[in-house]
């Protein structure tokens, strides 16, 4: 708990702490000092100015289409699921009513905003809603994390990609890790739907970034919990357990799907080869339009150039070229981590004029 | 009315020059590169055109602009007269003026042409078009037929989909335009830079369509969102003007290195998303010191030159057949070189090499030579064996051209598709296998120019009306 919120803010620290910020609107609102909240008025205030500069003026004759209350994308819920783990329930009808479990989105928060894929945790046709869990590591997913419930995502666009394949092949293994575990989510819900026996083992660093954990134990027929760290669960990494899980006489594993960092699927794949097990990995790589369109997500499968975009994000992860995947996510890093600071040096600098007008 | 004025003749043999920023300035600037013809200018070059009865520039045009009226308007000073007479059959001429390949069309067919230089007539349609942008005229609101009840749908906010959604809703139509990306007008966006086709000019073409009245539908995946066989039950017509939007790789060792782009990532990194403008905008792009281009048609040179604006050491283009194959318009290969673009021509990449980190560090050249002539009737370009050198650089970006992207017609069984994954139309109506569904553009020609695209989306939008008021399919008569 923050006892002075401002110094939360303060320049001079190494790095903001953002979640527990977050945490603290989520939890505790009145025992905010009221600083912090003009500072969240002030930021909100921003964001929606850079939004509604960008609605110009083709898009006000724009009908709306049924289901969607807005000409941005509503966001009806937000929950803060762990330090820098935001859950937020989207208002995209069209979206929800056709999603699959292991497609994605992508969305942009403000006009001059870059475009990103998030793979879609969960959908709720009959509530026009579709559920995304973000993690905050950069420019994007920090102003994402800064919007409130009733603000709006101004673009949100999908389904994209192929659903993951799932049919009743007997015992399926689902690998995830951190934020991994909301797709982890989605796929238990239709591997559970048709009819596999279905353990699921999912990690994180430690206990306080464990995700989903119930609704995934509610879906799974086991579940293993493993922390890096020993605080929860297993002490290990997911790659043991499931190497355990493989061991079992008396259990014959199917399948494999996992999704999570990619230095972890790269091992779970080495996990599952001598075993000869049929594994998926969801991939994550840089995208720009999403649609095939740019070749942006160019991943090496089997020796073959694929988009992940139109012929992913799953591939049989015994394929995939994991170290290529890695040095191209990281070819931004650089510029990425420049504007993420920038973003979080703007917020400094915006508490600093709400702390001179107080 | 005034008397008609007796024509004015000018005999000069050349066209009238266009002013032009510098190539010192505009590689420092987005801005636009030619500045466009003054008034004076304008009277003086409409005044070249000799009025030929037989109209042989009009049979250059894919969209039947009626050159010879509009530049007897301007040389007669009537601007307005003038627009309305471009705007009767070309929805977007400030766009046309800058990006069509007039040297193969109208301007080809230009008597003057035989004996010195033809009457500008893009220049001329760029120079009326900006005149009404710049007039601030109240829009003229174009003669909308009575509502008829029908609803379309146009699949795709590119050339092709906003000629056809111009001339529907004009034709009393009710037009709703799917656009897949956040903003609206496809490669016009996406794909041609800021100093070739100023951003501001295709929003107000696009505001104007909006104006009369047609609904644009952004962050809308035709294929995906909804699929055709739904929008079929909402809709009484479609017309699909998805484009070319697969990109072509070189099927080279080291593609992936980080570095090489596809000219569409490259260009939609720089024009949609903002990229130049790092970090007021999110989006980075990382062209480096050195950059490299292969491929030599316009959307080559647009990725050389906007490159070039990047504050660079130097860009080289790569092209592995001579300058006379080189299929960009005349005027970009000009501005390229002007601007200070290296070309290795009879040069073919084949492989790019990297650093540890996976980054592009270069790219291994090979020396060509030209052969026969190959089907497309150019001399095929054949490799001189031991001739391979390595080109350090820090980025490739390849621009081949497209096939057309997959996304939707795969999940349309229906639809009939070539083995090139084009869709299969009546090439005069423009209908698809499916009754009511008509397609046009890249995505039935494979990468072509915008101006074919638009003369695609006037054909399909004809068939469209006919199918809607008789209910049945166009003949190929029509």
């Amino acid at each position: 708990m923050i006892e002075n919120p401002r110094q939360a803010f303060s320049c001079s620290l190494p790095r903001i702490d953002l979640d527990e910020d977050l945490v603290a609107t989520q939890n505790t609102r009145k025992v905010h000092p009221p600083l912090f909240i003009r500072f969240q008025l002030r930021y909100t205030a921003l964001v929606k100015d850079t939004i509604r500069h960008a609605q110009i003026s083709i898009y006000e004759p724009i009908q709306l289409l049924p289901g969607r209350s807005s000409l941005g994308f509503k966001i009806l819920k937000k929950q803060v699921l762990a330090p820098n783990t935001v859950l937020f329930d989207v208002e995209a009808p069209q979206i929800a009513a056709k999603a699959k479990a292991g497609q994605f989105i992508i969305l942009r928060v403000c006009d001059n905003g870059e475009r990103i894929p998030l793979t879609i945790a969960q959908t709720r046709p009959a509530d026009n809603v579709v559920t995304i869990v973000v993690q905050e590591l950069g420019k994007t997913t920090f102003d994402l994390c800064r919007l409130n419930e009733g603000e709006e995502i101004l673009d949100f666009v999908g389904p994209l990609g192929k659903p993951t394949e799932i049919s009743n092949v007997g015992t399926v293994v689902c690998v995830g890790g951190g934020v991994g575990n909301a797709v982890v989510w989605a796929m238990v819900q239709g591997f559970k739907a048709a009819g596999n026996k279905l353990i699921s083992i999912i990690g994180a660093r430690e206990k306080e970034l464990l995700i989903l954990e119930d609704e995934i134990g509610a879906i799974s027929d086991e579940l293993i919990v493993t922390t890096d760290d020993g605080s929860y669960g297993r002490k290990g990494l997911v790659t043991e357990a499931l190497k355990e899980v493989l061991d079992r006489e008396d259990e014959k594993v199917s399948e494999v799907v996992t999704i999570g960092p990619v230095i972890m699927m790269k091992f779970v794949a080495k996990t599952t080869e001598p075993y000869g097990v049929p594994t998926q990995a969801s991939l994550n790589p840089i995208m720009v339009d999403g649609t095939g369109m740019c070749g942006a997500c160019r991943v090496t499968v089997g020796g073959k150039i694929k988009f992940a975009c139109v012929d992913g994000p799953e591939f049989d992860a015994h394929k995939v070229d994991f170290d290529e995947l890695m040095s191209r996510l990281v070819f931004y890093k650089d510029m990425e981590t420049e504007s993420y600071e920038r973003a979080r040096n703007e917020k400094c600098r915006l508490m600093q004029q709400a702390e001179e007008v107080e | 009315m005034a008397e008609k004025k007796k024509r004015v003749f000018n005999r000069q043999k050349t066209k009238t020059a266009m002013p032009e920023q510098k190539p010192e300035d505009r590689i420092r600037n987005f801005l636009e590169v030619p500045l466009g013809y003054t008034d004076e200018m304008a009277i003086s070059e409409a005044q070249r055109c000799l009025g030929c009865k037989t109209r042989p520039c009009v049979t250059g045009c894919p969209v039947d602009v009626k050159i010879p009226e509009m530049l007897e308007l301007i040389a007669d000073g009537d601007l307005p007269g003038a627009y309305s007479k471009v705007k009767e059959t070309n929805f977007l001429p400030a766009i046309c003026g800058r990006v069509c390949p007039q040297e193969d069309q109208c301007e080809k067919h230009c008597i003057l042409g035989k004996k010195g230089e033809s009457v500008g007539i893009g220049r001329l349609e760029r120079y009326i078009a900006d005149w009404d942008l710049n007039a601030a005229t109240e829009e003229v609101s174009s003669t909308s037929a009575p509502s008829t009840g029908k609803k379309v749908a146009i699949v795709g906010s590119g050339p092709a989909g906003l000629t056809a959604a111009s001339d529907l809703v004009q034709m009393g139509h009710e037009v709703h335009v799917f656009e897949a990306l956040h903003k609206p007008g496809g490669v016009l966006f996406y794909g041609i830079p800021e100093f070739r086709l100023p951003k501001k000019i295709l929003v107000r073409e696009i505001e104007g369509l909006a104006k009369v009245g047609v609904k644009f539908h952004m962050n809308y995946v035709v294929g995906a969102t909804e699929t055709l066989t739904e929008l079929r039950d909402r809709f009484d017509s479609i017309f699909i003007g998805v484009g070319a939007g697969l990109p072509w790789f070189l099927g080279i060792p080291g593609e992936n290195l980080n570095g090489v782009y596809s000219s569409n990532e490259y260009l939609t990194r720089l024009n949609l998303m903002g990229a130049f403008n790092f970090p007021e905008y999110d989006t980075p792009v990382k062209p480096g010191q050195r950059i490299v281009v292969v491929g030599a048609g316009n959307t080559a040179m647009d990725s050389a030159r906007i490159s070039q604006r990047l504050n660079p050491e130097q860009v080289t283009l790569v092209y592995r057949r001579s300058r006379a194959e080189m299929p960009a318009r005349v005027e970009e290969i000009h501005h390229a070189e002007e601007e200070g673009i290296q070309f290795k021509l009879l040069h073919t990449p084949i492989e790019i090499v990297g650093n540890d980190k996976g980054n592009v560090t270069g790219v291994v050249l090979q020396k060509m030579e030209l052969g026969e002539p190959d089907a497309s009737g150019r001399r095929r370009p054949l490799p001189v064996e031991g001739s391979e050198f390595t080109l350090e650089c820090d980025s490739v970006v390849v621009a081949l051209g497209c096939s057309p992207n997959p996304l939707m017609t795969k999940v349309e069984p229906d639809l009939e598709v070539s083995r090139r994954e084009t869709i299969v139309v009546n090439e005069v109506t423009m209908e698809t296998s499916i009754p009511g569904v008509f397609a046009g553009g890249d995505i039935v020609t494979g990468g072509a120019t915008v101006i074919l695209a638009m003369g695609a989306g006037r054909l399909a939008a004809k068939g469209m009306h006919h199918f809607m008021m008789t209910g049945s399919s166009p003949e190929a008569e029509v």
